[in-house]
């Protein structure tokens, strides 16, 4: 015989749950000091809105470091100084220089001596797309 | 304590989707813009400086000689971009008021009540924040209303020289002069044959309609055009939107790249769209009982034959499984394909929606097996990590033949990493 018992009401009273697992031998002794695991995004800030990712092409800053090929993070809610590193356009064409002050001149400067400085002229329109804050590039086999 | 005066503010992108395209590309500073609509069809966005020459909606082959011969580049449209850029903008705009509503891809109403200082010089801060860490230029309107805040946008933009894209119409001299330089038709949800009927009652501008007698404007209108009047007069009417409950609908339907003949190519656009509508229902964590599937053929041409036709097939629980959704989406189209057509266009459509765990269990019924919702998971959290269609049923093509035409699109600068803007260091 099947008896239909009714709908079982709940009472309220909470029952603790224990979720962690019973280590079967000796507990680890880091687990207390388990901290919270390392972000590259978060450390290079790439989550946040004024944040992108450029690639760069051309050797003229690799005496900054910047090889053909690599990954620049751009921030654009830095205000460009003399001494950072640029992502600029120059009459509309974009490119890659560390901006500098040559007295009352605004020079885009080449980390490469092959490549000249480019000295802003009356008439050169400048407008700084955003400062480059970090690099990434990959190390394989050479 | 008497309640602060309600103040909102509707920020809005200029020209958003021509705005994202030139983020990338200095080069296109000085030049106009278009952008077309899916499949290249019909033109959808325009730069101001591309404003004079084509009007929105005009079909691309038709414009294709004028946009040439005033130098008019045009651009397929970029969704992958314009989200991303529309991300990082409504983020910005959270970042600096207490709450806003995202009301279309490209236009926020934040809720100023109460806020200390001179709203007009936060106006200016959100439009040059906004700009240097995104490239949008954005208008910014402020009013006591939403209706009022969405007619001082429009004002910011129609006199940009001297506004410098912020307007407050807080102040009672400025507000009664632009609602009686703008026409009832500037208004928000004032469309074009309402505008004419209201002309015939002789409201034509918008001071004019906020002048009308609102129990009349209701008898004759609508409850929405009275409160559009009195919203225009001052007293606010409309909140912030909460956030959209869950849709009751998930709809999913493209036109092909080309005409298709052969029923295996459907069954491919019917699976694609079935596996993105199926994301779609997971997202907001609904189950469908039933799918509609329809396809049809052209319907303008005269010289084609002429077919459409859908069905609904009915699944055997309530589910949000891509592989049990396609199945029965497949099968629905065996049973609506004739041979002989060509066909342009399917759609499929996910009907009786529940929220997970609402509808009630029959105690006998079959119900999705907890082995689809891990397999789901899985599927979904890859698709997360490694981009839209990286997992997928064997079903859906990765680049088909009948795919979109984009010819002229620009690349996903922000979403994927071999599409990266490239800057030439020489």
């Amino acid at each position: 015989m099947i008896s239909i018992l009714g709908q079982l009401d709940g009472t309220g009273i909470p029952l603790p749950l224990y979720s962690f697992r019973v280590p079967a031998g000796f507990p680890s002794p880091a687990a207390d000091h388990v901290e919270k695991q390392i972000s590259l995004d978060e450390l290079l800030d790439i989550r946040a809105p004024h944040i992108y990712l450029v690639r760069v092409e051309g050797d003229s800053m690799i005496g900054a470091g910047i090889f053909p090929g690599d990954l620049v993070i751009v921030d654009r809610s830095i205000e460009a100084e003399p001494g950072h590193i640029v992502i600029a356009a120059v009459n509309c064409e974009p490119l890659c220089k560390r901006l500098a002050r040559d007295g009352s001149q605004v020079v885009l400067k080449s980390e490469n001596p092959r490549y000249p400085s480019r000295y802003l002229l009356e008439g050169d329109e400048l407008q700084v797309w955003g400062v480059v804050t970090y690099s990434v590039r990959s190390h394989d086999k050479a | 304590m008497t309640k602060p005066e309600r103040v909102f503010a509707l920020v809005d992108c200029n020209s958003f989707y021509a705005s994202c395209e030139r983020v990338f590309r200095p080069d296109l500073k000085n030049t106009p813009i278009v952008v077309l609509s899916n499949n290249d069809g019909a033109i959808i966005a325009r730069s101001y400086d591309a404003k004079p020459h084509v009007k929105m909606g005009e079909p691309y082959f038709q414009v294709k000689d004028r946009l040439k011969k005033h130098g008019i580049v045009a651009f397929s449209s970029n969704y992958a971009l314009y989200g991303d850029m529309s991300q990082r903008v409504m983020t910005l705009i959270e970042s600096m008021v207490p709450a806003v509503e995202i009301y279309s891809i490209d236009e926020a109403f934040a809720d100023l009540t109460g806020m200390p200082g001179d709203l007009e010089r936060l106006g200016r801060r959100i439009r040059a924040e906004v700009y240097q860490r995104t490239g949008i230029p954005v208008g910014v309107g402020i009013a006591s209303t939403k209706t009022l805040a969405k007619l001082a946008n429009h004002a910011s933009k129609k006199w940009q020289d001297n506004t410098g894209g912020v307007v407050d119409l807080r102040d009672q001299v400025k507000r009664e002069w632009v609602l009686k330089k703008c026409e009832a038709s500037d208004v928000w949800g004032i469309g074009r044959r309402l505008s004419a009927h209201l002309e015939t009652m002789g409201i034509k501008t918008a001071w004019d309609l906020a002048q009308a007698d609102p129990w009349t404007l209701r008898k004759k209108f609508s409850i929405v055009v009275e409160k559009t009047a009195r919203e225009l007069a001052g007293t606010s009417c409309l909140d912030l939107d909460e956030p959209d409950p869950p849709k009751q609908e998930i709809c999913c339907s493209r036109m092909f790249g080309k005409r298709l003949t052969e029923i295996a190519p459907i069954k491919e656009a019917v699976a694609t769209y079935t596996a993105r509508a199926a994301e779609k229902l997971r997202r907001q964590n609904s189950m469908c009982k039933k799918i509609r599937v329809s396809i049809r053929t052209g319907m303008f041409n005269p010289e084609e034959a002429k077919y459409a036709n859908g069905i609904i097939v009915e699944l055997p629980y309530p589910t949000d499984d891509t592989r049990l959704m396609t199945n029965a989406a497949s099968e629905a189209v065996d049973r609506l394909y004739r041979a002989g057509f060509r066909y342009s266009k399917a759609e499929v459509l996910l009907l009786n929606l529940c929220q997970r765990g609402e509808y009630t269990d029959d105690l006998f019924a079959v119900s999705q097996p907890e082995s689809s919702e891990r397999v789901m998971t899985v599927l979904d959290s890859i698709n997360a990590k490694w981009g839209r269609g990286t997992m997928r049923l064997a079903s859906v093509p990765t680049s088909p033949d009948w795919g979109m035409r984009r010819e002229m699109m620009s690349q996903s600068f922000t979403t994927r990493v071999d599409q990266l803007w490239t800057v030439y260091c020489k």
